[in-house]
């Protein structure tokens, strides 16, 4: 029943792609929205199933759906491992994707290509299970390609504005990067175990040398840096806000670009071998979580601040798992799921209400006119900022706690101060957008206009999960999610750690967040010339930070621009030297064929002619012989007659 | 008692007397007559050795070579009587339809 379930999860989707994507657009928008969150709901009730099944019997389920691939060492099937890391992403993935579904219905209403937007969020639906549910890491190659399909399809979903076409290529090609680097983790794991189940995998992880284990834990988190966005190959992710806002919310935040933390938990049997590849896990999260929030400080686009804000978060998740935290990464990865898909839908939402503005600078004082969306967005901020008691604070303070605890106090510095900075700029958002006096122009503030119950109900959904979601991780280190995820992360918190000090962390955890909020107050509520008398101090480090440390720029010219020049000499060889080769042949062979014609028709047809006629003339000759005269064959056969007996004479004689 | 030499003489003298008058001679009806005479030469030659040789399969054989001298002497002279009627000639020469 169980395994019947199983296969299921997926499958609804897919039917939905096929027939959104073959015959959408036969039948109305209705039919088409309906279908598509319909199936991803049939996939969460699913879900509820198994995931009840697991919880009772704790046995994870190996499903084999179908037997792709074999002969000599290599068995690949498509199937499926259920264990509790997988019904937790099982969970996120069709629970949150269910509610933006439900939310872009809404929120794409009217848009042009309706059913074609439903029908790349359902594959990617697909793609993205078959990304956590594979038990093998060719089914999670799969998904893992499928996503980032999804992901070039939708954020290059308004095809004719340019930018999103070149975000979406953008998005693609660095994703390409992470792409090469899992692929040859990939090719070391099955030299090195012949097989690529994960079960068989894991079982004889032990035998590996620690250089191997290092070397593919590092090629597997190159894999995961470019998925999940972290330094140095982050730069995608806040490009791919030209997608609709309900794609940033589902793969942008919630589900593809925590692929990597996944990817690396369930391979964490290998990293463990590595305290080289860990260390760099840890150092990458750390310095991304503290870069990407400094950027975030001064971007005025409110969903790229998001997007900053959810690459810093990521890097939260990789230091969890570089120091060892698996389940907190896994525990923060949900909540994060839950409050960022609510900041990015109410931020949808903001747009929508100011028919499509996203500059923060032009908005201000909106609290009072969308009163839901600016609660929810509350909910949602001070989730993410880590103010007890709403999800974020447990998941974010026990990554922190962790790293204190074990005696990393460099990473844990620099979570710290990511922390401050997400609580400021988060903060800042709300008073800039909800705050203050409207610095809206007169025709837009006309239109301003609550969501329609459609998008706000899922919001409120999320908001009760952003809420309530801590919980599931309560108390730090032994909460019900720890409980659940021993059989895969193996059981934390063993070790002896005074209540005294969790507290403590806790306390400055909280005094940090409330810190951040004090002064994105006193910055744009109290005191309102202080941010541009800041930025005109310090100039040099504003302006740098407001074009995002130059990276792009620094990308442009060490990689782009001399892969473009390449490209562009690459053309310039194809169309001299080896168009000229293929020309030169041409020529070669036109002239051969001449030769070739001019001698078929002057020494192959002379020489058949020379035997014809030659025929032809000696049968003028020898047709002599017939004269008809009845006295010439009788000689003839006379002197045939005296030859045989002068012949018959001579042999006899022999 | 007559020596086989001289029957296969008298057989020879007769078969050259044919053959040249097959040859030489124009007139088909002569033609066919000398055809004749060869054929008889060859029942003298065969006669002659079936004695000699104390066996009558050459007697056997002669007797069906005058059967079907006598068939093809119907047959020939059937013939001749047809190309004369379109000719008026029973010359050989003339007679050169069957050439190429």
């Amino acid at each position: 029943m169980t395994d019947l379930l199983i296969k299921l999860i997926p499958l609804f989707p897919l039917l939905a792609v096929i027939l959104n994507g073959l015959a959408g657009r036969r039948y109305s928008h209705d039919v088409a929205h309906r279908l598509a969150w319909g199936s991803v709901g049939l996939s969460f009730l699913c879900t509820i199933g198994v995931f009840v099944d697991i919880l009772q019997t704790g046995t994870p389920h190996e499903v084999i759906a179908y037997q792709w691939i074999f002969g000599g060492d290599l068995t690949i099937n498509l199937a499926y491992l259920v264990d509790p890391l997988t019904c937790i992403m099982l969970l996120v993935v069709t629970g949150v994707g269910f509610l933006i579904h439900v939310y872009s219905v809404g929120y794409m209403h009217g848009e042009g290509g309706f059913t074609r937007f439903f029908t790349y969020m359902n594959l990617f639906m697909v793609s993205m299970l078959l990304l956590v549910m594979g038990n093998n890491y060719v089914v999670l190659f799969i998904g893992w390609e499928g996503v980032g399909l999804c992901s070039y399809l939708l954020i290059g979903y308004y095809y004719d504005k340019i930018s999103a076409a070149k975000a979406a290529s953008k998005a693609f090609v660095v994703n390409r990067i992470g792409d090469a680097g899992f692929l040859l983790a990939i090719f070391l794991i099955f030299v090195n175990f012949k097989t690529l189940d994960y079960t068989k995998v894991f079982a004889q992880v032990s035998q590996l040398s620690p250089e191997v284990a290092t070397a593919i834990a590092l090629c597997l988190l190159v894999g995961a840096v470019g998925k999940s966005a972290q330094l140095p190959l982050y730069t995608w992710l806040p490009d791919a806000m030209e997608g609709p806002t309900p794609v940033s919310a589902l793969i942008h935040a919630a589900t593809m670009v925590t692929a990597g933390v996944y990817m690396i938990v369930r391979n964490h049997a290998i990293f463990d071998l590595s305290p080289t590849a860990m260390t760099i896990v840890g150092i990458i999260g750390g310095l991304t979580a503290l870069f990407a929030a400094t950027i975030g400080l001064v971007q005025t686009d409110i969903k790229r601040v998001l997007a900053y804000s959810t690459v810093s978060q990521l890097g939260y998740m990789f230091l969890g798992c570089g120091i060892g935290a698996y389940t907190a990464a896994v525990f923060h990865l949900m909540t994060h799921a839950f409050f960022k898909a609510l900041l990015f839908l109410t931020a949808g939402s903001v747009i929508h209400a100011l028919s499509g503005e996203q500059d923060i600078r032009k908005m201000g004082g909106l609290s009072s006119k969308i009163p839901w969306t600016y609660r929810l967005f509350l909910i949602g901020t001070v989730a993410i900022a880590g103010i007890p008691p709403l999800a974020g604070f447990w998941s974010k303070d026990e990554i922190l706690a962790h790293a204190f605890t074990h005696h990393h106090y460099l990473l844990y510095g620099m979570a710290a101060i990511g922390a401050l900075l997400t609580s400021f700029y988060m903060f800042r958002l709300i008073y800039l957008t909800f705050y203050g006096t409207s610095r809206m122009d007169h025709h837009t503030e006309e239109h301003v206009h609550e969501s329609p119950m459609v998008m706000v109900g899922p919001l409120m959904v999320l908001g009760v999960l952003s809420i309530l979601g801590g919980l599931l991780g309560f108390p730090p280190e032994h909460g019900w999610l720890h409980q659940f995820l021993v059989p895969v992360a193996g059981a934390g918190g063993e070790h002896g750690v005074s209540t005294g000090l969790v507290l403590m962390l806790m306390m400055i955890a909280t005094g940090i967040a409330l810190l951040g909020w004090g002064l994105a107050h006193y910055f744009y509520s109290v005191n309102l010339s202080a941010p541009d008398r800041l930025a005109a101090k310090f100039q040099a480090a504003y302006r740098i930070l407001l074009n995002k440390y130059y990276v792009d720029e620094i990308y442009d010219l060490l990689w782009v621009e001399p892969t473009k020049k390449l490209g562009l000499l690459l053309d310039w060889f194809d169309r001299t030297v080896i168009d000229g080769l293929v020309r030169a042949i041409a020529h070669l062979a036109e002239l051969g064929a001449a030769g070739s014609t001019w001698t078929e028709k002057h020494v192959i047809y002379g020489g058949i002619n020379v035997v014809g006629y030659g025929n032809h003339l000696a049968a003028r000759r020898w047709r002599q012989l017939q004269s008809g005269m009845v006295h010439h064959y009788a000689a003839i056969i006379v002197a045939g007659l005296f030859l045989l007996a002068v012949v018959i004479q001579l042999i006899m004689q022999l | 008692m007559v020596p086989l030499s001289a029957y296969v003489a008298v057989s020879a003298v007769l078969f050259i007397t044919g053959l040249l008058g097959v040859l030489i001679r124009r007139n088909f009806i002569i033609v066919l007559m000398s055809v004749e005479i060869m054929l008889n030469a060859a029942n003298i030659n065969l006669v002659a050795f079936s004695h000699y040789l104390e066996s009558m399969a050459g007697q056997l054989v002669a007797l069906f070579i005058i059967a079907i001298a006598a068939g093809e002497a119907a047959i020939g002279l059937a013939i001749i009587i047809v190309v004369f009627r379109g000719k008026i000639s029973t010359n050989v020469d003339e007679m050169n339809l069957l050439k190429w």
